[in-house]
């Protein structure tokens, strides 16, 4: 099977004396959904920055979709980025943009058509439930659906890895479900590979997944 | 509302750089037209023993525009009752000659200077007569005049620079996340900083459209066509299109300079 991550010896630091991850060696299969977990501050949204490009490793390698990270040029990392789908903790909507044009941002970014990309939004306002808040700005929707307005960007221009940083953390039952549905249909229907960091993963998960754990700077499977 | 207070700030800082320069444009205009005004009615007196060469004295003078000799007759004619016809004929031949010098164009003190000093080395002139106290009070009028202005109009500019600065500040505050969330997304650079130059450029479009409509209904004043009237000078208040040009170009210039420093300050967020 593909690989679609590839960690050999890597490490992450914010800064040269404090080591978050130390020389950790993991391959994640494509198509897989996997969950990261660990205690809080012990690295898993440093784990995760470091997948999109936003943490360079401090030594070691790491290829994502085929890209070595350590000392990525920014076009290769844009190119890298144009396939990911990322969920934040925070949203990270545009505030002075409406729920559609979040939506449709990776879309315009990979150049796809307008009629494609209407559709495609349009599409996903109904999976998200959040058709009647299109015209809407992300300030003036609650926690759970600007988080599903995230989520339908993430999947927006049909990523190979969709990466997500404690999804449901804050977020009330109807709203995590949607946002479960979505990712394991993204990953069973579309084969998307997921990476959900997260503290607790779901009791009834639909899909087959496997789980790391983060604990002293090691990650190690857990069986 | 917010964003639109945004707008109005960076359209007056660049509205009161145009006003400025256009204004230091025409104070420039109108002391250069003032100076051919008094070059026009400025001449030098030269006396000479003998009649003097004009060519040759045009040729070795390049700031001399034409030399015509003053006839003495007004004097003599004076005379006419006092003095016999024979004595009257040899006070002609004894007179020295004196030469009206025009010259090219307003010179300054300097320039007057080493006229003078060439001039009575030359030839047989023993007397300029340059009329020097008047021409240096209204040379060195028009000079602080000038002075005046530029530092009029380099103070507003240093003002609006600082005030760019802020505006800066802001922009950089307000379009930082989305160049983020948009580099998250593998946008290039060009297309993150797409609205920020869309908005650049707008603001300076809007701050040349102010300052073409203001300069426009100026230049119609009759207040303002008075007031160069009554100096006797003729100036272009406003070159509809050189100056729109100008106007238009550093209003463009300095709006997507504030883009671009705003796109090389924008860090991305880890």
């Amino acid at each position: 099977m593909d690989k679609v991550i590839v960690a050999k010896d890597l490490s992450l630091a914010y800064s040269d004396d404090e080591t978050i991850i130390n020389k950790a060696n993991f391959s994640i299969d494509s198509g897989s959904f996997v969950f990261i977990t660990g205690a809080s501050g012990s690295g898993k949204s440093t784990l995760l920055k470091s997948l999109y490009g936003a943490l360079k490793p401090k030594e070691g390698s790491l290829v994502v979709g085929g890209v070595e990270l350590n000392g990525v040029s920014s076009s290769k990392l844009n190119f890298l980025r144009k396939h990911l789908g990322i969920v934040f903790q925070d949203y990270k909507l545009v505030k002075e943009w409406t729920v559609e044009k979040n939506i449709m941002l990776p879309l315009i970014i990979n150049g796809y058509d307008k009629s494609v990309t209407q559709n495609q939004v349009d599409s996903l306002l109904k999976h998200v439930k959040l058709r009647h808040q299109a015209a809407k700005y992300p300030p003036e929707l609650s926690g759970g659906e600007q988080q599903r307005v995230a989520m339908a960007r993430a999947l927006a221009h049909n990523p190979i890895l969709i990466l997500a940083d404690e999804p449901t953390g804050n977020l009330d039952d109807y709203s995590s479900q949607v946002i479960w549905n979505l990712l394991e249909g993204a990953n069973e229907q579309l084969k998307t590979t997921v990476i959900v960091v997260t503290h607790h993963i779901p009791e009834t998960m639909g899909v087959r997944y496997k789980h790391y754990h983060i604990e002293f700077g090691a990650i190690r499977e857990v069986l | 509302m917010k964003s639109f207070k945004n707008h109005l700030s960076l359209v007056i800082a660049l509205l009161s750089i145009l006003f400025s320069l256009q204004i230091f444009t025409i104070v420039e205009r109108s002391i250069d037209a003032y100076k051919e005004n008094l070059a026009t009615n400025y001449a030098l007196v030269a006396v000479a023993q003998k009649r003097i060469d004009v060519k040759s004295l045009i040729r070795a003078n390049p700031l001399v525009e034409d030399v015509e000799q003053l006839s003495p007759d007004a004097v003599i004619k004076r005379l006419n009752g006092s003095m016999s016809k024979k004595n009257i004929e040899l006070l002609k031949l004894t007179l020295p000659k004196f030469y009206k010098l025009k010259l090219k164009h307003y010179p300054t003190p300097q320039e007057l200077e080493e006229l003078s000093a060439k001039l009575l080395r030359s030839q047989s002139i023993n007397k300029v007569e340059s009329f020097t106290k008047t021409h240096d009070t209204t040379y060195k009028l028009l000079l602080l005049f000038k002075t005046v202005v530029s530092v009029f109009a380099f103070t507003v500019l240093l003002v609006t620079v600082l005030l760019i600065f802020k505006e800066l500040r802001i922009w950089q505050f307000q379009h930082n996340e989305r160049m983020s969330i948009m580099g998250l997304f593998g946008a290039p650079v060009w297309l993150r900083s797409a609205v920020l130059f869309r908005l650049a450029i707008v603001d300076a479009i809007i701050a040349f459209l102010l300052a073409f409509a203001l300069f426009m209904y100026l230049s119609t004043t009759e207040w303002v066509h008075k007031q160069f009237e009554s100096i006797g000078i003729e100036v272009i208040f406003f070159d509809t299109l050189h100056d729109s040009l100008i106007m238009l170009g550093v209003a463009l210039a300095i709006s997507i300079l504030l883009a671009v420093f705003i796109v090389l300050g924008h860090k991305e967020e880890v």
